[in-house]
């Protein structure tokens, strides 16, 4: 059912990973992030490899859940490695009609599919083991900085929450909203692609209609309770380092270290 | 009747003594065309006054459209008196300075269950008030698990809303603002959107809230069953407070009741209409074991 998509996909478990600060999984996941782009040594994709998997196994998250995530992207990644494969030029190993494939091309597909591989899943392992809550509020957190900008931290990350909050509830209301159309006759399936986006019209429109309802007897809620902006807000569950946070830190630290080194070497 | 006399003006209290007063309120919805025309002014809260006292529980019952959520915007400053003033424990709601302190006095339900509920995670909703006020971190816990146990919800602090039933996200909505430590709680058809099972959990919990913690209640609906608990009774219609009075007061008026559309509980409906076939039962029944002691002594009496 609709309402059991819950967003981020968080994978109730508990384990040193899931306890983890939420900013130190977020900068975790994007140095690792960065580490995959720098070099493009096998070692290197080695190391990030194994380190992935001892963060996997860490995280006692299921290996067929992580590989559930590779799903939606199987498309993206078959078709970077026909692109890549067919039109790197270099030495040609095979030829037929007018594509050649060359050496150079299966390196560089290979290492293409290594690193999208790699991204996803490093990026799927923070979502599976952070609430979209802590995510947010880690967010707000190392944005900070920001403020002296004149970003509006604290109003970007209170929309974040709010549009997980409703994006279940509204994904629902389509549904019904749908069904409702269907009893009335509505065809969502039938013509070509023009013709199939027409017929979603009569969904849009009450969808936003309800969505504005929503949004202004929210935002009456939120005044109700005191809400006036991020100014004299405490906090419920502030974040804390703690010991384990530092000793990830020192791990992550580690890791970089070993991937330049890798990468300059060999 | 002398009780007739009674109901037609409002209670005179004196002024020290009531938590809320209303004088004069009227407030109007202005319609605009595109080039900011006047094209309508509906008037959805038309002189009405009214005092309540600090503990007390008030019912408010009309039709739709006849200004009673109008009328609770005003209490908590989501809406300013155009005309009139509210009071709300020694506070002019217009006074911007206020604002925050009379939103935390005077907290609100509303209607629709998933359009008040905050946060992603029961217990973050509830602590949603509080930390808006800048309470400390430790008293935000403290606050959260006593307002959750209050309205039986514990259990269900790590729970997403959406997995809720509607009896329980409104429990939920209540406990948020029950974190707040307010006076006064105003629910705006708490019930409206909820099934029989629900709409009895969150009455049940709006009277606990009265009677336990003495918090006074104003209650807005336009299910009958709702108000016969409560200490008194306004009825409004087009934006006016046409009668004032304890239930058994008010539902003692059945035909002026059906002019405005109202209809009376039904044990109360049956018994107006045994009495207008000549039955002779007093005004105003309430409950099922009312009528059935008063049938039980008439039928003795006849023998
Ligand atoms: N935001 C608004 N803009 C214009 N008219 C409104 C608005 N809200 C309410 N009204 C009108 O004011 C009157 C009273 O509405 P309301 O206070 O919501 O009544 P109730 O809660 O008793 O149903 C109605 O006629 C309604 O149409
Ligand atoms: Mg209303």
């Amino acid at each position: 059912m609709i309402r059991d998509i819950t967003l981020g996909q968080y994978y109730q478990k508990d384990s040193l990973i899931h306890r983890l600060d939420p900013r130190t999984k977020l900068v975790g996941t994007l140095a690792y992030l960065v580490s995959l782009f720098i070099f493009t040594r096998p070692l290197v994709f080695a190391l990030a490899a194994v380190f992935l998997i001892l963060v996997l196994i860490l995280s006692r998250v299921p290996f067929s859940y992580m590989l559930k995530g590779l799903k939606p992207i199987l498309f993206i990644l078959i078709f970077t490695l026909i692109i890549n494969m067919l039109f790197t030029r270099g030495t040609v190993i095979f030829s037929w009609w007018k594509l050649n494939i060359t050496i150079e091309g299966l390196k560089q597909a290979g290492s293409m599919g290594i690193r999208l591989v790699l991204l996803i899943l490093g990026s799927n392992l923070m979502t599976l083991t952070t609430t979209p809550t802590r995510l947010t509020n880690a967010m707000e957190h190392l944005m900070r900085p920001l403020k002296l900008l004149r970003v509006p931290v604290h109003e970007i990350a209170m929309m974040m929450s709010i549009a997980l909050r409703f994006i279940p509830i509204l994904l629902e209301e389509t549904d019904r909203i749908m069904k409702a159309q269907l009893a009335r006759g509505a065809d969502f399936e039938s013509g070509n692609a023009i013709k199939k986006a027409k017929s979603f019209v009569p969904v849009l429109v009450p969808l936003f209609i309800s969505a504005f309802r929503r949004a202004n007897d929210l935002a009456m809620a939120m005044e109700a309770r005191c809400y006036h902006g991020g100014k004299g807000r405490t906090q419920y569950k502030p974040l804390k380092y703690k010991g384990r946070d530092f000793a990830a830190y020192t791990v992550l630290i580690l890791y970089i270290a070993a991937v330049v080194v890798l990468g300059k070497l060999c | 009747m002398k009780k007739k006399n009674k109901d037609k003006q409002p209670s005179i209290l004196k002024k020290a003594s009531s938590f809320l007063s209303i004088r004069n309120l009227k407030y109007e919805y202005i319609r605009r065309d595109e080039e900011n025309n006047v094209e309508g002014i509906t008037t959805a809260v038309d002189d009405v006054s009214f005092d309540v006292k600090a503990g007390e529980f008030i019912a408010v019952l009309g039709h739709n459209g006849s200004g009673k959520s109008t009328l609770a915007k005003h209490i908590n400053a989501i809406l300013f008196p155009e005309e009139g003033e509210v009071i709300l424990d020694g506070m002019d709601t217009k006074d911007e300075e206020k604002l925050l302190d009379i939103r935390r006095t005077a907290g609100m339900v509303f209607q629709n269950p998933d359009n008040q509920i905050i946060g992603q995670v029961v217990d973050e909703d509830v602590a949603f008030g509080p930390e808006n006020m800048g309470v400390p971190t430790a008293e935000i816990a403290q606050r959260v698990e006593e307002s959750l146990k209050t309205l039986g919800m514990w259990e269900f602090r790590n729970a997403s809303p959406n997995r809720l039933s509607g009896g329980q996200k409104q429990r939920v909505s209540i406990a948020s603002v029950i974190a707040m430590h307010p006076k006064c709680i105003i629910l705006d058809e708490p019930t409206a959107m909820l099934d029989p099972r629900g709409r009895y959990e969150v009455i049940r919990a709006a009277r606990a809230l009265n009677e336990v913690e003495g918090i006074t209640v104003i209650l807005i609906t336009h299910y009958m069953e709702e108000v016969i608990h409560a200490h008194r009774v306004l009825v409004m219609d087009k934006g006016k407070v046409k009668m004032e009075g304890t239930p058994r007061e008010i539902f003692s008026r059945v035909e002026e009741l059906k002019r405005m559309r109202l209809t009376v509980p039904q044990i109360t409906e049956l018994a107006w209409e045994l009495k207008k076939e000549g039955l002779p039962l007093s005004d105003g029944i309430l409950t099922r074991e009312e009528l059935v002691r008063e049938l039980t002594e008439y039928k003795h009496r006849k023998g």
